[in-house]
């Protein structure tokens, strides 16, 4: 099963590569990283999609938490949360497809960030689902560049799954 | 006062009690070793390889409790602690390891001598620091030994640029650390260690097996406690010899793969199994899926990666052992006061007839020089009473075997790793540590080569280390598993002819060399050994053809074990008779 874990870490130098170091040196996988600073800026948080099985994930955690540079690891998947990606996608399309990639990137909620004779790079955020729609509109318009950052997670407040 | 950075470095060691350093000089820790020439309080030993001061430094460590130091160069002298240094992890053994490093502006460069040593041991230390500035260096060292000893202890490196130990600053010792991230859970769950009482009492063929974290801990009297009160047999780990006496009636000896067979059957046929500081290593479980069929499983360690890890645990207990064990000890006394023995008689005698079935035992009749003799040997006439170093192979398995550990901190031995070339330097080690104690290496021909130079280092610091060498001409555990499995084609194990003349090495030295060729020799050569009050090779000439039993193969059940060469020529015979 994939998780989704977040963990909060020192911000200094070298920490990324414990984290990635641990997951490599373990044969664990990981499916995206991705990492920023926190309101405290001593602190960064990591948000790492995984998958395996529970006993996979119960040393994920625990070996995480083993780290000295870690502060806190939250499984996210075991609590209500929200999760983001974002895209952004340089497309040329014919002279013909142009309005119609412009109305699909209106559908998705898209912006456009950059232009040129020749081609539109959009910007699109939301849940992997929505991400992974929006590409696949695109696709037969011609896509020519195309960067994912990695999958944040926050989780709701106060509501726990049961 | 401002002071500059080899100042601050060496004030630093003296505040955290530091007495010893073992080390190598080079370029960029000129200035520290500058400083060092007129040190009074602190010594610094100099080895004759990198390696040997990071194995000196965890036999150090080892046989006192206290965090070895090792002190070396940048590039090729950091890297050559990376060995010592990971076989320190895998044993949990507390450690600081300082390495030179070229200056902050040169880091990244290529610069002569450089290596980014904090990359290299990222993997194999509990934590590694850059200092790149003089005024983070106190602090970063107080940090470095509270995080080698505290917890699961390991080793920690501390890479200091050339320019850090030549800049100033003002010295501050910080009384206390807190490092937010770091905490490691000490005390265990109340409630669980009352729930395994319990359990414990009910459980009708109990079997404690006790590791490593015993010693860590100090915790070998709260342990003799536990099971005398409970009456629970206890096995050990090879880590954990020595964690409980070795000749007390409870004692099975080790587990594994050349455990005892009483001990193997008795945790197969036990119905609670309680670990104690241990991680079950596939040495010790053999297949896991057959592994203790019938048993529920206590699990008490520090470490929570440690549990669940390999196997299912019932109960588990973090904290750390020694508490764990003296909370868990007034439990058993104040609340469940079972009548321990009574509800086990018929487990006790079972293990019994498990020890006569198949007792520790070797060809004792034999003309040539069998190495287990030369272990008994060594047992009987120090009555137990030395710090045991071994290198490894087949003598590492014969010296856990044939010696009876009564105490902690008497057995020096690469587990984890499992490293050639650990045994001199550890030993040489614990005889700084103890220099009026019995220090003696048991070796194979194969691993004392792979560190022979720090004879040097032992005899110009008169440090009088007995080197047992078990000399059978070959690397004998290989050879031992190339005859089992791979048809006798002893592919590159065979040492033969270039074996050296140990006796002539150590006169080299200067040191002494004896040899024993006969069985009637042995005991005059160790007897002459002992006596001397120098650093002294004896080489004991062994059957070679003689291999580590029982052994269990790998991927079989560990009580599926293999006893003499019968069994190994019919095997379908020998696995029934086991079961
Ligand atoms: C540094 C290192 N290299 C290789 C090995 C693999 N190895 C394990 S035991 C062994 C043979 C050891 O031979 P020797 O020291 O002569 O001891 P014996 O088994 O004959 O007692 C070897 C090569 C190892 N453990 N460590």
């Amino acid at each position: 099963m994939r998780h989704t874990i977040s963990i909060l870490v020192e911000n200094k130098f070298g920490v990324l590569s414990r984290i990635s170091g641990l997951f490599s040196g373990r044969g664990y996988n990981i499916e995206s990283l991705s990492v920023g600073e926190t309101i405290d800026p001593n602190v960064s948080v990591m948000t790492i999609v995984t998958s395996g099985d529970d006993w996979i994930v119960e040393q994920i955690n625990k070996q995480l938490n083993k780290l000295i540079d870690v502060i806190k690891v939250v499984d996210m998947t075991e609590l209500d949360h929200v999760e983001r990606e974002m895209v952004m996608i340089k497309v040329s399309p014919r002279q013909e497809d142009k309005a119609e990639v412009l109305r699909i990137a209106d559908i998705f909620r898209g912006r456009i960030v950059d232009s040129s004779p020749k081609t539109y790079t959009i910007e699109v955020t939301g849940e992997e689902k929505k991400i992974e729609a929006f590409v696949e509109l695109l696709r037969p318009m011609g896509i020519k560049e195309f960067v994912r950052t990695g999958k944040i997670a926050i989780a709701r407040e106060g509501i726990k799954k049961p | 006062m401002k002071m500059t950075g080899s100042e601050i470095l060496l004030e630093s060691l003296k505040k955290e009690g530091v007495k010893h350093l073992f080390g190598y000089p080079g370029g960029v820790v000129l200035n520290i070793f500058d400083l060092l020439h007129d040190e009074k309080e602190l010594q610094l030993i100099l080895t004759r390889h990198e390696q040997g001061a990071v194995h000196s430094a965890d036999g150090y460590a080892r046989a006192t409790g206290k965090v070895g130091v090792a002190l070396v160069t940048s590039g090729p002298g950091a890297t050559n602690t990376v060995t010592g240094i990971a076989t320190a992890a895998m044993d949990s053994i507390p450690m600081v390891v300082i390495t030179g490093q070229v200056p902050t502006m040169l880091i990244g460069n290529d610069a002569f001598q450089e290596a980014d040593i904090v990359g290299i041991t990222r993997p194999c230390t509990k934590y590694n620091f850059l200092v790149k500035n003089v005024s983070d260096l106190a602090l970063t060292i107080k940090e470095a030994f509270h995080i080698a000893s505290t917890g699961r202890p390991g080793p920690v490196l501390i890479d200091l640029p050339k320019d850090v130990t030549t800049s100033k600053a003002e010295f501050h010792w910080p009384d206390q650390v807190k490092i937010r991230s770091y905490n490691p859970t000490y005390e265990g769950n109340k409630y669980m260690i009352t729930q395994a009482a319990h359990m414990i009492a009910k459980a009708k063929k109990p079997l404690i097996i006790a590791g490593g974290g015993v010693i860590s801990s100090d915790a070998s009297k709260e342990l003799r406690e536990f099971a005398e009160t409970t009456g629970v047999p206890v096995t050990m780990t090879m880590m954990g010899l020595g964690g409980f006496p070795g000749s007390h009636k409870l004692s099975l000896g080790m587990l594994g793969m050349h455990g005892t067979y009483f001990a193997n059957k008795a945790v197969q046929d036990s119905d609670l199994l309680i670990a104690i500081g241990m991680r079950f290593d596939d040495r010790v479980t053999g297949k896991i899926d057959a592994f203790a069929p019938n048993a529920k499983i206590i699990h008490i360690d520090i470490d929570p990666t440690s549990i669940r890890k390999n196997v299912r645990v019932d109960l588990p207990i973090v904290g750390d052992v020694k508490r764990v064990l003296t909370v868990m000890n007034k439990v058993i006394h104040e609340e469940v006061k079972d009548p321990w023995a009574e509800v086990r008689k018929a487990w006790t005698k079972q293990i019994d007839v498990w020890k006569k079935e198949h007792p520790m035992d070797y060809d004792r009749d034999a003309d040539v020089i069998k190495p287990q003799y030369v272990i008994e040997k060594i047992n009987e006439l120090t009555k137990g009473d030395a710090i045991i170093a071994t290198e490894v192979g087949q003598n590492q398995m014969w010296a856990a075997q044939f010696y009876k550990y009564d105490k902690p901190r008497t057995w020096l031995s690469s587990g984890g790793l499992g490293t050639m070339g650990y045994g001199l330097p550890a030993a040489i080690g614990a005889q700084l540590a103890f220099p009026n104690k019995l220090v003696i290496d048991i070796a194979g021909d194969g691993s004392i080569q792979m560190n022979i130079q720090e004879l040097a280092t032992a005899v110009i610091n008169k440090l009088p280390v007995k080197v047992a060498i078990l000399n059978n001409r070959f690397l004998g555990m290989v050879r031992q598993w190339q005859e089992l499995f791979f048809q006798e084609r002893y592919s590159h194990t065979k040492l033969h002819d270039t074996v050296p003349d140990f006796v002539k090495i150590a006169e080299a030295y200067s040191a002494v060399g004896l040899r024993a060729t006969k069985k009637s020799e042995v005991v005059p050569v160790l007897k002459e050994a002992f006596a001397i009050k120098r650093p002294v090779f004896m080489d004991f000439v062994i059957d070679w053809t003689e291999k580590v039993y029982p052994m269990v193969p790998a991927g079989a059940a560990i009580d599926q074990m293999l006893f003499r060469e019968e069994d190994v020529k019919k095997p379908e015979k020998k696995l029934k008779a086991v079961k």
